[in-house]
Formats: C-alpha cells, sequence, structure tokens
C-alpha cells in the first residue's frame, strides 16, 4: 500500500549547514510514528519541511504519492497534514470555544460537504464541545484562551488541530514547557485519539519514556540524518542510538560499535 | 440645562457619523494592517451619490441604499485595484491611497460639479420637537438612533456570526487564521467592502445634518476618523464607538464654550492618549 507520507532524500541547507540530511521515510496510513532526537538534531525542521512551513532544497516529499514539494503550508492544510507548534499558538482573546469553532468553520471549508454546508451555526458550535470534551477541556469553553494555564493551551491547540480534521496529525513536543503535572492529561488526550484509530500521527517528543508505549514506531534524527527507524524495542535496543544518547560520539562524529 | 442637552444631542449626532466612518476605518486597519487614507473619498462619494439619488427620486431612503451601494461597489474596486499591489508596505500604502484619495475627491467636481450642493432634510425628519424649554432636532435623534442600530447590527455580527468570528481572529493574528486554511484574503475584501459602505452611510447621513456638500469634506472628515481611530484603538470596533462619542461631545462643548479650542481639541485627547495610553483605550492585544 501506498504510505500516506514519503521524503525521498529531503534535506535543506541554511548556508553551509545542512539541518536536514537526506532523510527517507515512509509513513503508512494510520500509523503512529514519533521523531526523538537530541536539541539541535532537525526534528522541528523536519518537521516544517513536511507542513510545509519551510521548502527543501534537495529531495522530495509525496503525500499519498503526490509530490507536495511545492505546495504552500496552507494547501497542505487543506490535503489533510495538521500541524500543531512548539510555541503555544491560539487566538488570545478569544473564548476557548470560539477558538476551537474557528477551527471546525474552517474545516468545513476545507472538505466541502453540500449537506453539511445549510447545517446551522449550532451545529458547529456542538461540534466544537464534542472536540473540547476530547481533549478534557469543556469546564472551561468559555473561558478566555489568554487565561488559561500553559498545559490547557496545550490542550486547546490539540482539540483546534483535532477540530481541522485533517488525516495525519503532526503535533511538535505537545509536552514542551509543561509542569510534571500537567504531562499526564495531554499523554491521555493523545492517547485517546490514537484509540480511535482514524489518524495517522506523526509526534516529536523529547522524553523517550513517554513515548515508549505509544507509538507503533520510533524514528531517531540526529545531526539532521536519518538515524534508526524502527519498532520502540529494536530502537530501545539499537547501539547506534545509545551512543547518540548516551554520549559516545565526539565533535559529532559518531562512533560505531 | 437646555442648553447642555442640545450640546449632548449635537455632539452625540457629531460622533455618530464620525464613528461610522471610523468604524470601517479601524477594522480594515486591525484586519488588514492598511492605512486608508482614501475612506474619506468613499464618505463624500456616499454623500453625493446619496444626495443626488435621493434629489432625483425624491426618496430619501433610495438615497441612503445609493450611497450603500456606492460605496460597496467603490470599497470593492478600492481594494481590487489599489489595496491588493501594497499589501504589507505601509509606506506605498499611505502615497497610494493618499494619492487615490485626491483622484476620489476631483472626480466629483468631474461627475457632480464643482459647486457646494444644498441638502434639505426629508420631511418627515424635518423640524423639532419642543420640550418645555428644550428644542430637539429630529434630524439629529434620527442619526443618533441610526448609529445605535448599526452598532448594534455590527456587534452582533462580530460576535455571534461565523465571519464576525473570522474577523475578530484575524484582528489578532492574521496569519494563523490563515494557518487554519481559512482564505483570509476573501475576509479582507468583505471587510473593506462593508467599511467603505459605512464610509459612504455616513457621507448621506451627513448630508442633510449639515446642509451642504462639497468635495474636499472627505478629507475633513476623514482626519477626524483617524482621530477616533488612535484614540479608540486600531482594530476596536467598541473602541471607535466610545471614542467617536468623546470626540463628538467635546467638539460640541468646546464649540460653545472655547469656540478657538474647537478644533484643537481632538488633537489634544489624541495627544493625551497618546502618551498614556499609546495603543488606544479599548485595544485588542496582541500575542
Amino acid at each position: 500500500m501506498e504510505p500516506i507520507i514519503r521524503t525521498e532524500n529531503l534535506s535543506i541547507s541554511f548556508g553551509g549547514h545542512k539541518a536536514v540530511d537526506r532523510v527517507n521515510f515512509e509513513m503508512p496510513e494510520k500509523h503512529f510514528k514519533s521523531i526523538i532526537g537530541p536539541n539541535g538534531a532537525g526534528k522541528t525542521t523536519f518537521f516544517n519541511l513536511i507542513s510545509g512551513e519551510l521548502k527543501n532544497t534537495e529531495g522530495d516529499v509525496f503525500f499519498k504519492g503526490q509530490s507536495i514539494a511545492n505546495l504552500s503550508s496552507v494547501e497542505r492544510t487543506r490535503l489533510g497534514l495538521g500541524r500543531s507548534f512548539q510555541i503555544t499558538n491560539v487566538f488570545p482573546n478569544l473564548t476557548v470555544l470560539e477558538n476551537v469553532r474557528l477551527a471546525v468553520q474552517s474545516r468545513e471549508k476545507i472538505r466541502f460537504n453540500p449537506f453539511k454546508h445549510y447545517l446551522h451555526y449550532k451545529k458547529i458550535t456542538q461540534d466544537a464541545l464534542t472536540i473540547l470534551e476530547q481533549v478534557l477541556l469543556e469546564n472551561k469553553a468559555h473561558h478566555i484562551a489568554s487565561q488559561l494555564a500553559h498545559g490547557e493551551k496545550r490542550k486547546l491547540e490539540i482539540a483546534m488541530l483535532l477540530a481541522l480534521d485533517t488525516e495525519v496529525l503532526m503535533l511538535d513536543e505537545p509536552t514542551a514547557g509543561m509542569s510534571l503535572e500537567e504531562v499526564p492529561a495531554i499523554l491521555d488526550v493523545i492517547k485517546s485519539i490514537k484509540s480511535r484509530g482514524d489518524k495517522t500521527i506523526l509526534l516529536i517528543e523529547h522524553k523517550m519514556d513517554m513515548i515508549l508505549d505509544l507509538s507503533d514506531s520510533i524514528m531517531v534524527l540526529f545531526n539532521g540524518k536519518l538515524l534508526a527507524d524502527g519498532s520502540p524495542s529494536e530502537i530501545m535496543n539499537n547501539t547506534t542510538v545509545q551512543n547518540a544518547y548516551l554520549g559516545g560520539l565526539y565533535d559529532g562524529e559518531l562512533v560505531e560499535t | 440645562m437646555d442648553l447642555i442637552f442640545s450640546l449632548i444631542i449635537n455632539g452625540l449626532a457629531t460622533g455618530m457619523l464620525i464613528f461610522l466612518l471610523a468604524s470601517g476605518l479601524t477594522l480594515i486597519f486591525g484586519l488588514m494592517h492598511v492605512l486608508n487614507f482614501a475612506h474619506g473619498g468613499l464618505f463624500v462619494w456616499g454623500a453625493y451619490a446619496g444626495v443626488f439619488s435621493y434629489a432625483y427620486s425624491g426618496s430619501f431612503i433610495v438615497g441612503i441604499i445609493v450611497a450603500i451601494l456606492t460605496g460597496l461597489v467603490f470599497g470593492f474596486i478600492t481594494e481590487k485595484l489599489i489595496i491588493t499591489p501594497v499589501y504589507g508596505n505601509l509606506v506605498q500604502q499611505i502615497l497610494i491611497t493618499l494619492g487615490f484619495m485626491l483622484v476620489l475627491q476631483e472626480m466629483i467636481k468631474v461627475v457632480f460639479g464643482p459647486n457646494v450642493v444644498a441638502v434639505k432634510v426629508p420631511e418627515l425628519l424635518a423640524g423639532s420637537w419642543q420640550l418645555g424649554d428644550i428644542i430637539i432636532i429630529k434630524y439629529r435623534i434620527f442619526i443618533i438612533f441610526f448609529g445605535f442600530i448599526i452598532f448594534g447590527l455590527f456587534h452582533y455580527m462580530l460576535t455571534r456570526t461565523k465571519i464576525g468570528l473570522v474577523v475578530r481572529a484575524g484582528v489578532m493574528n492574521s496569519e494563523m487564521v490563515q494557518a487554519l486554511g481559512i482564505n483570509i484574503k476573501r475576509i479582507f475584501l468583505v471587510v473593506f467592502m462593508t467599511g467603505s459602505a459605512l464610509a459612504a452611510l455616513a457621507g448621506v447621513l451627513f448630508a442633510p445634518y449639515s446642509g451642504a456638500i462639497y468635495a474636499e469634506l472627505g478629507m475633513e472628515f476623514a482626519i477626524m476618523a483617524f482621530i477616533v481611530v488612535v484614540i479608540g484603538g486600531m482594530g476596536s470596533f467598541q473602541g471607535s464607538l466610545f471614542a467617536a462619542i468623546l470626540v463628538g461631545l467635546a467638539g460640541s462643548f468646546m464649540a460653545y464654550y472655547v469656540p478657538y479650542l474647537s478644533l484643537a481639541v481632538n488633537m489634544i485627547i489624541m495627544v493625551v492618549v497618546l502618551i498614556f495610553r499609546p495603543q488606544g483605550l479599548f485595544t485588542t492585544a496582541k500575542g
């Protein structure tokens, strides 16, 4: 079966520096893949190349077999690639509900359905509330977004991403900047999205332990290169990965063992 | 007492007219980050188109409708032809919209003639009521009433409809609205046309109020609208209502008590606001 996302020698250089270096990977549909790697490994840059925030300088990226390298991020969102950002990105002066409703509205334009076209405003509000329940935020629906705690803002962001109803969800460090107490709630949200089984999920995460039992597969980026890609247990037992994480490297050169 | 009452009515009526002009301006600036100096041109075109069709048809309602249509059409043309090429470039925007303002103003003279046109108040709204010592001019009450209806209508649209939500979100962060896959360019056009229609509406309502219209009117009123936008906070709809009423009342009281300060007072309010609250009284915070 054709993978939903595929890259071919995907690279980007900033001046002389290759931030992402000839990465080849495939993402089957309804798959949960996590991307890990130390700081500066190129995880977010790789994300940006897939979502369209950055344009690759070499190689190609495919969505359902069709090259999307020349499409803007908006066009890619419409095709079905939704992403969240490492930095929280919500509309500060709208209520939580309004934030989600905005995303629900835009989805209706993404997937035009003549039967849905005449649906009333109330239906949109209802949809938005349902999504807020999924991210365990329904009790905050009428709060102004800027007054939420950091963890709640991340939840809201995920809610907006869910509301877009794209086939692929790309989550860039959803637990970044969160306090320890807030992390389990986000994990629950991600688990519940995964358990419904209708999304392809690509997750960037720093904390290894958090993703081991969630992921179908894990890929490791290091200095812009794809170091390994495999099931969680394979990755755990991969000595190259252990070296990269545990410090068996010198001047950026990996010591193969 | 009766004097103060008349001054208040007078100030409110002027304030409402400025509000109609400023509300479009503030939404256009807040959402699109476009400084539209041609806004006054739409005001004066609304006034002339409305007055001439009012004189021709004999019905003020026809005049109002024609003025609104003129605003929509001119708004469409202005956005497509003048604004679209200069999105994101403030200096070019100022130059081209200021130039277009002059073109609109001179075109008035070409189309409608260079003379001052006298306008009568429609019969139904002419005259005044007398309450004891207080004389209430009907047309001013009509303007105040009309202004509040427009405010209520737009407030409802901004807070309770789909497009209103997109506009409010766009004022905060238009790039992110786009990231959600919403075509913000189309919203820009709708907002620009609506703002232009409001300016034209202000023009036609102003005509019988002042009794005479002339081509340079647009420039004079646009300055008042800009002051109001600065005081109320760029992008704030409620702010523009509040600031417009403030400016209207200040102008009407000053004109009576300290006439030589009547124009300066608006500038003084603006300067004070800029010193103590440079973001405006009601600004929508970003970030």
